[in-house]
């Protein structure tokens, strides 16, 4: 019991210094910046940006491959300080409104059809000269048809609250 | 004699991957292109290599004379996870590209099964030590082989018209197959 425990912890120990010692002896001098910034990142390695993992989600952020805003656990605040980090401006506002949804004005609509041949997820429903409009459950708020409507007349809005989705302010911090 | 009895055997009758099925994650997952699947054969035969001498070396000088045998898996797997983090730091500091190319695969060589399974192996067949390193060498040497087998064949399937049903990893998997029933072949050979 008692050699089994020291036997664990001497490996362990003598490993793990060798290993310390030939990180120093093989250090590769990468970036920089791409250390910094992949010490920023949450180092959960979940892999949601789309990357293998953080630092390789760092890598392209420093490189410019990947928005500051691709990392979900980092939410806005890790975000934020990769912005300033790197001297990227970005609308922090945009981040913080909350999920929002398409919303076609249909004063201005003139039923072109191209933003719902623009949607990836058949969200938007109309017909060639028919008002169009968005149905929401299938919206994914990525904005294509704000950029293809020649109207204009498109906006993301959060979502009307009816009786489903309506719920009770949460309490002002004091 | 015995020795080319041992590589012979190992290399092709008792073939880690395609007879004893032990590795066949980096089998299907680093076999793209030939020259990966070179580079994943040689970071393996390094890595398998050091893990079945020092493991003889921990059995035989530690576990056993201290009659600490039931440690045996977890040290083991300390070892190869020490050798696997050594080969890493080395590939990098070695060769950038090749360690690209890898990428999540080389620490995965952590639990590829071939390494701690032939350092076991090693053990239950009570070889020497220079049989043990003889062992582990001609072991890694076949996944090195099979892997570049593998690897040219499915280069050459990736230009192949292959039914869209079976394209891509389908028909990897029954490539894989049909060259284990060849590897069975070499059954009589020692």
């Amino acid at each position: 019991m008692i050699g089994a425990i020291l036997l664990l912890t001497l490996m362990g120990l003598i490993l793990g210094t060798a290993l310390g010692y030939a990180a120093k002896a093989f250090h590769v001098e990468g970036n920089p910046l791409v250390e910094e910034v992949s010490q920023m990142m949450p180092g959960t390695q979940c892999g949601q940006c789309g990357f293998a993992g953080c630092t390789p989600a760092a890598e392209a952020i420093v490189n410019g491959d990947a928005e500051v805003t691709c990392c979900p656990p980092g939410g806005t605040s890790l975000a934020a300080s990769l912005a300033k980090k790197l001297g990227i401006d970005i609308k922090l506002d945009s981040l913080q409104e909350g999920v929002v949804f398409a919303h076609i004005n249909s004063a201005l609509c003139t039923g072109c059809t191209r933003c719902y041949k623009v949607c990836p997820t058949d969200a938007i429903v109309g017909a060639n000269k028919q008002i169009h409009m968005v149905i929401n459950a299938a919206c994914t708020s990525c904005r294509r048809c704000v950029e293809a409507c020649p109207e204009n007349c498109i906006d993301m809005l959060p979502e009307q609250a009816t009786l489903d989705t309506w719920y009770w302010p949460k309490p002002k911090a004091a | 004699m015995e020795m080319l009895y041992i590589i012979l055997g190992t290399v092709l009758v008792n073939n880690v991957v395609l007879v004893q099925f032990l590795g066949l994650c980096p089998f299907m997952g680093v076999s793209n292109n030939i020259s990966t699947a070179i580079g994943m054969g040689l970071a393996t035969t390094a890595v398998l290599t050091l893990s079945a001498t020092s493991g003889w070396l921990i059995e035989h000088w530690i576990l056993a004379p201290f009659g600490l045998q039931f440690l045996r898996t977890l040290t083991f797997i300390l070892v190869v996870a020490a050798v696997v983090q050594f080969t890493e730091l080395y590939l990098r500091k070695t060769s950038q590209t090749l360690y690209q190319s890898l990428g999540i695969f080389l620490p995965l060589i952590t639990t590829n099964c071939a390494v701690l399974g032939v350092a076991l192996l090693t053990i239950r067949e009570n070889f020497s030590f220079i049989e043990s390193l003889i062992y582990g060498m001609g072991s890694a040497v076949g996944f090195t082989v099979v892997m570049v087998i593998f690897a040219g064949l499915r280069q050459r399937l990736s230009i192949a018209n292959v039914p869209e049903l079976f394209s891509g990893t389908p028909v990897g998997l029954i490539t894989a197959g049909l060259l284990s029933m060849i590897f069975m072949g070499f059954g009589g050979l020692v």
